[in-house]
């Protein structure tokens, strides 16, 4: 079957088999390997990408039901070079070790905030508890997602409140 | 020595108190010291390169078809209909790999398992036939179209009864094997022991059972393998935390001459010991890209990975131990029975067949000790290296601590007093703990006494008797262990007859850069970036001009890699002592262009100066250029600034720590929450307080999934109930509370800089902290014992008095 949507803001049309999970069409068709694929169950959030704004775990989504939709990527959160706060705060809050949860806690970490920006600890908690991080323990992406929250614009905030100072 | 610059006694907890420097900010620190990771730019990208993101022109997919029983002749297998599927290109059995001398493989251990059965299946999940098809899909289809007969046959699953006379004999295959007994193991002093038992006051017995778990890493176990029939030349890429030991038993294996093997570990996403095992499935793709000619790629599923990949732990253990009436330990027995499925695939060194289990008698003096290990094939997975493998290390930790607890119980002692009594002094450092190691440095009771001045242990026992009296169940756990880590030394420690040491090589470029590489493989652990701090601080080149190279066999000196919390003790004494090395010849170059003696000069850190004179010096960065220039050398010097050296470490080091567990038990559900959690770790110089901090928090998080949920069970017949994460339970951000840490630092005696390994510490440590806390909030129900994980239903089994064994 035939599919069309947009990824990261450009529009992607393929003929794929009609089971095709949307995590394989990502990784394998349009060779965004940002994404990842952990479990088959829904359980672990390595795959979760955003649907129209909605984070959704792209190994229980079929890529024909993202047909006309628009889905975005952890390779769509950096903008003209500059890094998402959410991606920011990740690295100044030692949010990741291996990195194979991440691109999945940045995705949803990045939808919180913009349904609401000033979490609470707990609100941040049962935001990523649909996704699994066998490194980290959790606190430092829960302090990483504060970080983003804290600083809306991000590293750029960062280096204004440096000359401030 | 090198100087620790940090205070040697601290807490973290919270966002922001500590300012982590990137390597573009003024203030990062030019050696150790927090600084943000060199990997993390491009995973929060989506850039990493794992296994399977690797994609090779013509590459093909393979998937295994799994035993559905556990123990069963196989009969016959029709390949037909799966071969004439469209896509399919080939179906390997056993009986293709005969010929090839492929259907076994050695273990770890010295035992064979089966790459795909040949004569019978011996665990449910166990590989029978390989379907290599033009993608993943077609691939998984196929296997419903190959049929195989078998003959079922009673499965051993309890492993009390695998030694039964009656019990079926799993390993047939083995000639003359009549029964399904592996090894038996003993340390310490049997005499002594029961010596100090018959004259002791007190004597308490407790079984405890550290039931099957699984590492579980967020991505599986995979490979890519690549067969160039015209040079004979095997790249495979391949989720290995230990590339060049996988790269000499793969040509061992395969007869690939190792010279033609280009082994490349990409981008690892979490190990935990999951990824040291070779498995069938490795030996497969190799198989089927020698067969089609194409590339083949293989990932596991999760199901797979659960149900076939190397569990964890699986050990009932039988303590008892003796003291005075006022506490005095005297002595502690243990008897143990480990499970090690149907294949001995544990990889464990030659002469430790239960691994560091040596380690039993804790961070405590005793008259005298004694260990055994006896362990048994069963119908389950094969394995027991895994899950922050730490060669049995965690076993023997939460094995003497929760006895420590059980004693303290009996004599009505608080068990933070019984351990305080009995800790192992400084003075008496190196200690020997008369189960054959030698610990090598510790500050155990001012470690104790920080941790309980942080998390406030008499306010908290005072909050408890408040709470008792209103009936509400509130525990609180300690746990002090102590972790032997940083295999070898080689002549004592080895895998398949491999020396547990580690290469290092540096190279300082003409303009100063710097690269070095390194033997062992980062599966998160940032190797990137503590190891450029270790070339800095002893070389004083700033971190972002060093890159650090791991995880490629062309690219890398040999070494026996990353697992037991080895990476910093054995390869980061590698990369210090190669650092030395390349300062030293840069004192014959410096002194060359200073026209001065080398021995009248002195270092600071990143330049040789003139002693008493300190204008007169010449920066490394100014000394590279020399020496690769066209200054005249002096004679012995040759032109580069480059050195290599093999670490083989004196001993293991010694870290350990003090862990507080809070916990609150619903009554009325018996739901366990961790309230509060408190580990003050010891690992001796700390090279980036930041990584630590985070490996820490990752180690109690496993404590946690340990200890309340994490189990891999099976049925009467050995279907493994574990088998998908809606069965195997992990814990997310609800379950686990905002981690407190602290820390002492006590410097190894014997390692370069100072440092001692941390990896696995807090998953050692926590597991009996917890466990401890649960029986503590127990303890005015009558409840002495309960084993892991402590979930809802089993806590309330103990509230009404009978705690029963997981297995």
């Amino acid at each position: 079957m035939h599919v069309t949507m947009s990824v990261n803001g450009e529009d992607v049309a393929k003929d794929i088999e009609p089971r095709t999970l949307l995590v394989h069409f990502i990784r394998d068709d349009l060779g965004l390997t940002g994404t990842h694929w952990g479990c088959d169950t829904s359980n672990c959030g390595t795959c979760v990408v955003s649907l129209d704004g909605t984070p959704v775990k792209s190994c229980t989504v079929l890529a024909a039901m993202a047909d006309g939709h628009a889905v975005r990527t952890v390779e769509g959160l950096e903008t003209a070079g500059t890094l998402d706060p959410i991606q920011q705060g990740f690295i100044e809050e030692h949010g990741l070790q291996c990195g194979f949860c991440t691109p999945g806690m940045l995705i949803t970490g990045r939808e919180l905030l913009d349904r609401n920006p000033h979490p609470t600890e707990l609100e941040i908690r049962e935001a990523i508890s649909g996704q699994i991080c066998r490194c980290t323990g959790y606190a430092t992406i829960v302090r990483a997602i504060q970080w983003a929250a804290d600083h809306p614009a991000g590293a750029a905030a960062v280096e204004q409140e440096t000359v401030q100072s | 020595m090198t100087l620790v610059e940090e205070p040697l006694v601290g807490a973290e907890h919270g966002r922001l108190h500590d300012h982590n420097p990137a390597a573009a900010d003024a203030d990062r620190p030019i050696g150790f010291g927090r600084l943000q990771r060199k990997e993390d730019p491009r995973f929060i990208r989506g850039q990493g390169r794992y296994t399977d993101d690797v994609v090779l022109p013509g590459m093909l997919h393979g998937a295994i078809l799994r035993a559905p029983v556990a123990h069963a002749r196989i009969v016959s297998i029709d390949t037909s209909e799966a071969l004439s599927r469209p896509g399919v290109r080939a179906v390997l059995t056993g009986k293709d790999l005969e010929p090839l001398k492929l259907a076994w493989i050695p273990t770890l251990s010295y035992d064979v398992q089966a790459v795909l059965a040949t004569d019978k299946v011996r665990f449910q999940g166990q590989e029978v036939a390989f379907v290599i098809a033009d993608d993943r899909y077609a691939a998984r289809d196929a296997l419903e179209s190959i049929v195989v007969d078998y003959d079922v046959l009673p499965p051993v699953v309890d492993l009390r009864h695998a030694l039964d006379a009656d019990a079926p004999v799993i390993r047939d295959d083995i000639e003359g094997r009549a029964d399904n007994h592996i090894a038996d193991w003993e340390c310490g002093d049997e005499a002594a022991t029961r010596a100090v038992f018959a004259a002791a006051d007190v004597v308490v017995a407790q079984e405890i059972v550290y039931p099957r778990v699984h590492p579980a890493p967020m991505e599986t176990c995979g490979a890519v393998a690549d067969f160039n029939a015209v040079s004979g030349e095997l790249t495979l890429y391949e989720t290995s935390q230990a590339p060049h030991a996988h790269r000499t038993i793969i040509a061992m294996v395969s007869g690939i001459p190792e010279h033609k093997i280009h082994l490349i570990s990409p981008d690892i996403g979490g190990g935990f010991g999951n990824k040291v095992g070779i498995y069938p499935g490795y030996v497969l793709a190799i198989v089927g890209s020698i067969v089609t000619g194409h590339p083949v790629k293989w990932m596991e599923d999760r199901s797979e990975n659960l149900m076939s990949t190397s569990f964890a732990r699986d050990y009932i253990m039988q303590g008892e131990i003796a003291a005075t009436k006022d506490g005095r330990l005297l002595g502690i027995r243990a008897n143990v029975l480990a499970d090690h499925g149907a294949f001995n695939g544990t990889a464990q060194p030659t002469k430790y067949p239960a691994g560091f289990f040596n380690l039993f008698p804790g961070s405590y003096t005793w008259d005298a000790v004694y260990g055994k290990v006896t362990s048994v094939y069963t119908n389950k997975a094969p394995g027991g290296v895994a899950y922050a493998c730490s060669f049995r290390v965690t076993e023997a930790s939460y094995f003497v601590e929760r006895m420590i607890d059980r004693l303290a119980l009996e004599l009505k002692m608080d068990p933070a007093e019984l351990r305080l009594k009995n800790f192992i002094r400084p003075e008496q450092f190196p200690y020997d703990n008369k189960a054959g190691f030698e610990y090598d440095s510790g500050q155990y009771e001012k470690t104790m006494r920080h941790a309980m001045g942080l998390i406030g242990y008499d306010q908290l026992r005072q909050e408890q008797v408040e709470k008792r009296a209103r009936g509400e169940l509130m525990g609180i756990g300690i746990s002090f262990f102590t972790e032997g880590v940083g295999a070898g030394p080689r002549k004592h420690m080895d895998i398949l007859g491999l020396g547990m040491a580690d290469g290092a090589e540096l190279r300082i470029h003409p303009t100063g850069k710097a690269v070095v590489r390194i033997s062992v493989q980062s599966q998160g652990q940032a190797h990137e970036t503590t190891f450029a701090q270790i070339v800095a601080e002893e070389i004083g080149i700033p971190p972002e001009d060093i890159e650090v190279v791991h995880g490629d066999t062309d690219r890398t000196p040999f070494g026996l890699g990353t697992y037991g919390s080895r990476s910093t003790p054995v390869s980061g004494a590698a990369v210090a002592l190669v650092t030395r090395k390349v300062r030293d010849k840069a004192r014959l170059i410096a002194a060359a262009m200073l026209e001065t003696r080398p021995e009248d000069l002195e270092w600071a850190k990143g330049r040789w100066f003139v002693k008493g004179d300190p204008t007169a010096s010449r920066t490394i960065q100014e000394i590279a250029m020399a020496a690769h220039g066209t200054m005249e050398l002096p004679d012995g010097v040759d032109g580069n600034l480059d050195a290599e050296v093999t670490y083989d470490p004196p001993n293991l080091t010694y870290p350990y720590g003090a862990y507080f567990c809070v916990t609150d038990i619903d009554r009325g559900t018996g739901k366990v929450t961790v309230r509060r959690f408190l580990a003050v770790d010891d690992c001796g110089t700390r090279i980036n307080p930041m990584v630590i901090e985070g490996q820490v928090h990752g180690g109690l998080t496993d404590g946690v999934g340990m200890a309340l949920m994490e189990i891999i069970e099976f049925d009467p017949e050995g279907n493994n109930l574990g088998g998908s994460f809606m069965d195997y339970l992990i814990p997310t951000a609800m379950e686990v509370p905002d981690w407190e840490t602290g820390f002492t630092v006590t410097p190894s005696p014997h390692h370069p800089i100072g440092a001692k390994g941390i990896g696995e510490s807090a998953t050692v440590g926590s597991p009996a902290a917890i466990v401890n806390s649960v029986i503590d909030a127990l303890s005015p129900l009558g409840v002495t014992g309960i084993d892991m994980p402590c979930t809802p239903g089993r806590v309330w089994d103990a509230m009404q008095g009978h705690a029963t064994p997981p297995i």
